[in-house]
């Protein structure tokens, strides 16, 4: 992707996102404009329901805003086709999920190798980029088991290895520590923080974890945004 | 995603829910097994019964004749300088028989010899010895005479070698001649009947006696002299009166009894030898063809055959007719099309089996439509498995998009899962099918046997059927795979992330 003139690595411009429940217009972001440099590390905060998962689905390109348009590495995300999204989802966007969603059917190396199956990575490739992720997230004994035979935090962690292993330059991550004790929840927060600069000279990953521990937030966030009724109520520059 | 990939996925998903997964393909089998059932009795019958005519003889035969002879008697007409020699009539002759001969797909190409005759058995102690030709003496009786107790009037056919293959000499008691000169008779069924009936023993005891028959035979004359003088003068070198027959004289043969041993070396149990379209007619005894050709017994396509002759002018042999046989049903029409072009009238039953083809397809596609109904059912168990899978797996679709499925990607796993189930009850189904013939042609068999017939082959899966159960298999289930695997591709994955 090429970079945008601005830098930004995602840009929301007048971001809304309606839903229609029965007679009831349901807001869940309304008119958010957002920008997000490369290579920042941004929390979302806010209550439930305050659509912070909303606008992350939007800035992945799992959802189509109702109006407004979304920049992600330069690209409008409203303009891209079907495919193009999916394109966009498997080389530049990791995702994280509160609830992992690792296919309980397959073992961690297979999780992990899915979605270089679906970004039609020569075969030949996969098995050192699996390794590679798993060892990033201190998996690799673990690489034959199944994500039931697994903590929560090894769970989070394999997910983590998942959304890496396309080498993406934006990681999203909605509500990583969710699940987790305090304890492992910082360990995940650690190992993002550690994602998100490399170290080495890599060039550093764009996060943005939505999230609803402050305390977190404050302590591995560049800047935190927090979210009410659809709208960003707050912005914090940290570092 | 890459085709190998999407299979492993289909593969593992299919091995996950394996009993839902096995009872559908299970149903598809029973359908596919129901069609190939069917499908396959169809064209075993249609098969038999194929088999059955051409070896009748009938059907792989070509009847060839000159386009127009000028009508009964045009050629004595001529040769008596009644008329003029159509200029446009291609001759059927000896250079004709060759080139169709050479035509492809034809096995031999002969003039057929059916003569009436006297047939007289011989005393059991008697010799199988060949007598010579001899004219009919005092104990003979010529063609136009009533015959003697225990001698009998029929008609006698030649036979090609390549009659042997004939249905009729299935259940023969006896052989076939042992060469196309061999001074050997195969008996039919009523008139060995009619023989042993008379000698009170049994049919097959014919065997190895001898039969004298009594025939007329054509003998070539000298051709008639230019003029009156000439006449006189070689009638009376001849010092035969019935040469002064001005019938014989315009014919240019001469009538004589003759009188021929043969030893019977066969008995037909049921049915006729029948050759080309000619072949319907019943004859009372078969000799080879190659000798009843030498025989030159008078037949009842001879006057005919003889004016050809004569009119030729050269001196050449023409025919009434020819026989052509095919290496089977499939040449027949090609040959007869050829025949055509060459200038000949051609005739063939070809068209009786072309008749024969067209219900049995209209038999094989309603026994296909009555099989295809298991499988109609089937597909609806395809949609039921794949649109449960869809509510299983719909936090999986979920993730799959997220991390960069599009909704083709989706579709195509559920496609090629439908495909694999479809392929495998397609496979199980042939084989459950061939099962089943295999049953019911033993079942068959074993019933045949018991009412004393010979067993029959009534069940045919051929590779076409195969190949077409099983890709028709595929289709269905793919068909069947289209609603669900559209309504997967359109699962909003935030829904389907969402769902628990």
């Amino acid at each position: 992707m090429p970079p945008t003139a601005d830098g930004a690595a995602v840009r929301a411009v007048e971001v809304s996102r309606h839903y229609q429940m029965g007679g009831t217009l349901i807001c869940a972001a309304d008119g958010i404009s957002l920008e997000i440099p490369r290579g920042e590390f941004l929390a979302i905060l806010g209550a439930s329901g305050s659509g912070k998962s909303t606008l992350l689905n939007l800035l992945a390109g799992l959802d189509r805003p109702t109006s407004g348009a979304i920049f992600a590495e330069g690209r409008d995300l409203a303009k891209m086709s079907g495919e193009e999204l999916a394109h966009h989802r498997s080389h530049t966007i990791g995702m994280v999920f509160q609830a992992f969603h690792l296919l309980p059917r397959m073992t961690l190396e297979e999780n992990v190798e899915l979605p270089l199956r679906l970004a039609e990575v020569p075969r030949a490739e996969r098995p050192a980029r699996v390794a590679q992720a798993l060892e990033r997230v201190l998996l690799s004994a673990r690489r034959g088991h199944r994500p039931t035979e697994l903590s929560g935090g090894e769970q989070q962690r394999a997910s983590i290895a998942r959304a890496l292993v396309n080498r993406p330059t934006i990681l999203l991550a909605d509500e990583p520590t969710g699940n987790l004790d305090s304890r492992t929840g910082e360990e995940i927060l650690r190992l993002i923080e550690e994602i998100h600069r490399p170290g080495g000279g890599a060039a550093a990953v764009t996060v943005i974890v939505v999230t609803h521990e402050r305390a977190l937030a404050e302590r591995y966030a560049d800047r935190i945004v927090t979210m009410s009724d659809g709208r960003i109520s707050n912005e914090e520059k940290r570092r | 995603m890459k085709i190998r990939d999407l299979c492993e996925l289909a593969a593992r998903n299919l091995r996950e829910s394996l009993l839902r997964n096995f009872l559908t393909t299970l149903g598809i089998a029973v359908g596919v097994a129901s069609l190939v059932a069917m499908l396959s009795l169809g064209i075993g019958l249609q098969q038999l019964a194929m088999r059955r005519l051409e070896r009748t003889g009938l059907f792989d035969s070509v009847m060839v004749r000159p386009r127009q002879l000028g009508g009964p008697g045009g050629g004595a007409r001529q040769r008596l300088g009644m008329d003029a020699e159509p200029q446009n009539i291609k001759p059927l002759d000896e250079d004709a028989r060759q080139q169709i001969a050479k035509l492809p797909g034809v096995l031999e190409v002969y003039s057929p010899v059916r003569f009436n005759a006297e047939a007289e058995l011989a005393p059991a102690t008697g010799t199988a010895a060949a007598a010579p030709a001899a004219p009919a003496g005092s104990g003979g009786a010529g063609p136009g005479a009533a015959p003697a107790a225990g001698r009998r009037m029929t008609a006698i056919s030649g036979l090609p070698n390549s009659d042997s293959t004939n249905d009729a000499f299935d259940g023969m008691q006896g052989r076939f001649f042992s060469s196309q000169q061999a001074q050997e008779l195969i008996l039919s069924n009523d008139l060995a009947q009619s023989l042993a009936d008379e000698e009170k023993i049994q049919p097959a005891a014919l065997i190895g006696r001898t039969l004298t028959l009594r025939f007329p035979q054509r003998q070539s004359r000298p051709a008639p002299p230019t003029d009156s003088t000439q006449a006189s003068a070689q009638t009376q070198a001849a010092g035969d009166t019935s040469a002064e027959n001005p019938m014989e004289m315009a014919l240019g043969f001469t009538i004589i009894p003759v009188e021929k041993q043969f030893t019977i070396i066969g008995v037909i149990v049921s049915g006729q030898p029948g050759a080309g379209p000619g072949g319907f007619e019943g004859s009372g005894g078969y000799i080879p063809l190659g000798l009843a050709q030498q025989l030159n017994p008078i037949q009842g396509s001879d006057i005919r055959d003889v004016m050809g002759e004569a009119a030729a002018g050269s001196g050449g042999k023409r025919y009434a007719n020819l026989t052509v046989r095919a290496d089977g049903t499939s040449t027949v029409a090609a040959i007869e099309a050829s025949i055509k072009q060459m200038g000949y009238q051609a005739f063939s039953l070809l068209d009786v089996t072309r008749n024969l083809q067209r219900i049995f397809a209209v038999f094989d596609m309603f026994l296909g439509i009555f099989g295809s109904l298991a499988l109609a059912v089937a597909s609806l168990g395809i949609i039921n498995t794949l649109v449960m899978a869809i509510l299983e797996r719909r936090r999986e679709i979920g993730v799959l998009k997220a991390l960069g499925a599009a909704d083709r990607d989706v579709r195509r796993l559920f496609f090629v899962e439908a495909a694999a189930m479809g392929f495998l009850g397609g496979l199980l189904g042939v084989v459950l099918g061939w099962g089943i013939g295999r049953v019911i042609n033993f079942g068959t068999a074993f019933y045949l046997h018991r009412q004393g017939l010979p067993s029959e082959n009534i069940w045919a899966v051929p590779w076409w059927l195969v190949l077409a159960a099983m890709g028709f298999s595929v289709l269905v289930s793919l068909a069947a795979g289209t609603y669900p695997a559209s309504r997967a591709a359109r699962l909003d994955p935030v829904e389907a992330l969402r769902y628990e």
